[in-house]
């Protein structure tokens, strides 16, 4: 018998709700599901290499830069329409993952991280530096909106401001791309990305190609790490060399760890998390990277599993205690 | 533009840069070498080290030769600090995931950077020359200031003591055991613990000693720490995590890679930094002077 939890249409619920929020929620509560929704793509995206494949990949943000960079400047400076740059930004995220990745799976363990590190450093140089293509350390302001304006004709969207458009259009695309990478966590290729990660000697021993597979993880998680960018290029109306510099890898990792690497929707539990936090936190205090600090020492130290690790492993242990009550109580009797 | 002095010019700029960087770098590789932890918060205690120079010389200000005490106390400090976090946090660390140890040391990062924004501002801060190297000397059509020669020579002298301890002393003779197979020197009767936690000091030391003496000739602001770390990340990559020489030689690369590439590439010079760092990682990923992990 399958458990409960694999026979919900979890994908499809979160759908469903989210889809609510710009009906009931205010301006506000719209801004902070579409960041959601963006991030939770991206930290899934880690997940895949991260909890499904055992690589610790520090350098996951080029590939979300580079989709921003890709779908900004084909919209702003090109006027490319967004259902052609959006596809091109996953491509050459997933291009540009594809070389490097070439490189890091053939490190192992720490010095994979220093790799994936390093590249997504040369990224940040480029990025910060080429004035001409990426606007420099002055970003590329204005990325437009994408032209949303034949929602208004489908019935009860009709009065959706341009940010609402937007938040629909990003459920839609984030939806479809987690249940895509559930797929593929799913399917035989993800059942043997995991294969290698308990055990890579052992994988190999019994003919399986690692490094293709860890490439081929690499290069998925990229791709989906670049729609997440191309996205967010446009809700945060800009590019900016910041997305690439090194310590919001480190950030798509607390929030992939925050919410649980075992579980799928570990990393968006996570990403909600530390939206919302950051929000409520930020209007009492300018010092959020302490609070972020002392929440990931808290993880470290007591929570590992993280909050979806945390609750399941609660769950687990609640079901023990009522079996062995059922269990004492038929002895007793 | 191609004529010696001004060659010799930048040859010294790049001089300079590395020796500094080799301050900095050598205990990331010490830590690195010895713990097999990479230290993200190495570069924040290198800030504290700034700060606290700054502190002190504030405090000092009616006393002779206040610069050197401060800098000299500055350090200190660091290096209690770096025990207590090795003591109490990286210690429960060892042995489990390089993702959580990563993690930790990045969750440093997070807290001193906001506990010295909290405490210094987020203003730049200053120190002036010490009246004993301020100036400069004429030297080969261009002037070189004396606290850029003093640093150089600073770095020369922690290099050469560094390797006196570690190759000769008996302290430096279990720091040697150590990184190469830590549980063989515990079963032989070593304190372990003991020596991890003199190691994390020393580095910590050695990070808010640099810190400190970079005061006078870089202005501190919040900021300086997640930008170090990357330039030592860098060194010790080129010459070889955990080696002591390679920490040397790839300070002086680094040092002179950046200073020529800005002449031929003027605005990739940081570009070839991390193009040269990644090429050695592809080639030779335990870098030009270290030896692979086992």
């Amino acid at each position: 018998m399958t458990p409960i939890s694999r026979r919900v249409p979890w994908t499809l619920i979160v759908f469903l709700i989210a889809m609510i929020v710009p009906w009931l929620g205010s301006r506000y509560d719209t801004f902070l599901a579409t960041q959601i929704a963006i991030s939770g793509l991206f930290a899934v995206s880690l997940n895949l290499l991260l909890g499904t494949t055992g690589l610790v990949s520090f350098g996951h943000v080029a590939y979300f830069g580079i989709g921003a960079y890709v779908c900004g400047i084909l919209m702003k400076t090109y006027a490319v329409p967004f259902s052609l740059a959006l596809p091109a930004a996953a491509v050459g995220a997933a291009f540009a993952s594809l070389v490097f990745g070439f490189f890091c799976v053939r490190l192992t363990r720490i010095y994979f991280a220093m790799l994936s590190l390093a590249f997504s450093q040369i990224v940040w140089a480029i990025a910060f530096k080429w004035n001409e293509v990426t606007g420099g350390d002055q970003g590329l302001p204005d990325v437009p909106y994408p032209d949303l304006d034949w929602m208004t004709s489908i019935p009860l969207f009709g009065d959706f401001g341009i940010a609402d458009q937007f938040y629909v259009l990003t459920l839609v695309v984030v939806i479809l791309c987690l249940a895509a990478m559930q797929r593929i966590v799913g399917s035989p290729f993800g059942r043997m990305l995991t294969t290698i990660r308990e055990n890579p000697e052992r994988a190999s021993a019994i003919g399986v190609d690692v490094r293709s597979y860890q490439l081929a993880a690499f290069v998925v998680a990229g791709g989906f790490a670049g729609i997440a960018g191309a996205l967010f290029g446009i809700f945060n109306r800009g590019v900016f060399a910041d997305y690439v510099y090194w310590p919001k890898s480190a950030e798509v990792m607390i929030m992939t760890i925050l919410g649980g690497i075992q579980h799928f929707w570990g990393p968006v539990v996570g990403a909600a998390t530390l939206v919302v936090l950051n929000q409520e936190i930020t209007s009492y205090t300018e010092y959020w990277s302490f609070v972020l600090g002392a929440i990931l020492l808290v993880l470290l130290f007591i929570f590992p599993g993280g909050i979806v690790g945390g609750l399941s492993a609660g769950w687990a242990w609640l079901r023990r205690r009522r079996k062995d009550t059922v269990r004492a109580e038929v002895k007793s009797a | 533009m191609g004529d010696a002095s001004f060659l010799l010019t930048q040859f010294f700029g790049g001089l300079t840069t590395a020796m500094f960087l080799f301050l900095i770098a050598s205990g990331l590789s010490l830590v690195f070498g010895v713990l097999r932890v990479l230290n993200f918060a190495h570069g924040s205690f290198y800030m504290l080290g700034a700060y606290l120079a700054w502190q002190g010389v504030q405090w000092l200000t009616p006393l002779l030769g206040n610069f050197w005490l401060a800098a000299l106390m500055a350090a200190l400090v660091v290096a209690v600090l770096g025990g207590l976090v090795e003591r109490l946090l990286l210690r429960h660390m060892y042995g489990k995931d390089e993702l959580y140890q990563l993690l930790l040391t990045y969750a440093l990062v997070l807290i001193l950077g906001d506990s010295a924004k909290a405490i210094w501002g987020t203003q730049q801060l200053s120190v002036s020359r010490p009246d004993l190297l301020d100036g400069g000397i004429q030297m080969f059509g261009s002037v070189l200031p004396i606290y850029n020669i003093f640093i150089m020579w600073a770095g020369v002298v922690i290099a050469v003591g560094g390797w006196l301890v570690l190759a000769r002393s008996s302290a430096g003779r279990l720091v040697r055991a150590a990184a190469l197979d830590r549980e063989m020197l515990g079963a032989l009767g070593a304190n372990v613990g003991a020596l991890y936690t003199g190691v994390f000091m020393a580095s910590s030391f050695l990070a808010g000693l640099s810190g400190a003496l970079v005061t006078p000739i870089e202005s501190i602001v919040p900021g300086m720490d997640v930008e170090v770390i990357v330039e030592a990340f860098i060194v010790v990559v080129i010459g070889g995590l955990g080696s002591f020489w390679g920490t040397f030689w790839g300070s002086l690369i680094y040092g002179q890679v950046l200073s020529f590439g800005i002449l031929i590439l003027p605005s990739f010079s940081l570009f070839s930094v991390f193009a040269l760092m990644a090429v050695i990682l592809v080639v030779r990923p335990w870098g030009l002077f270290g030896k692979p992990l086992r």
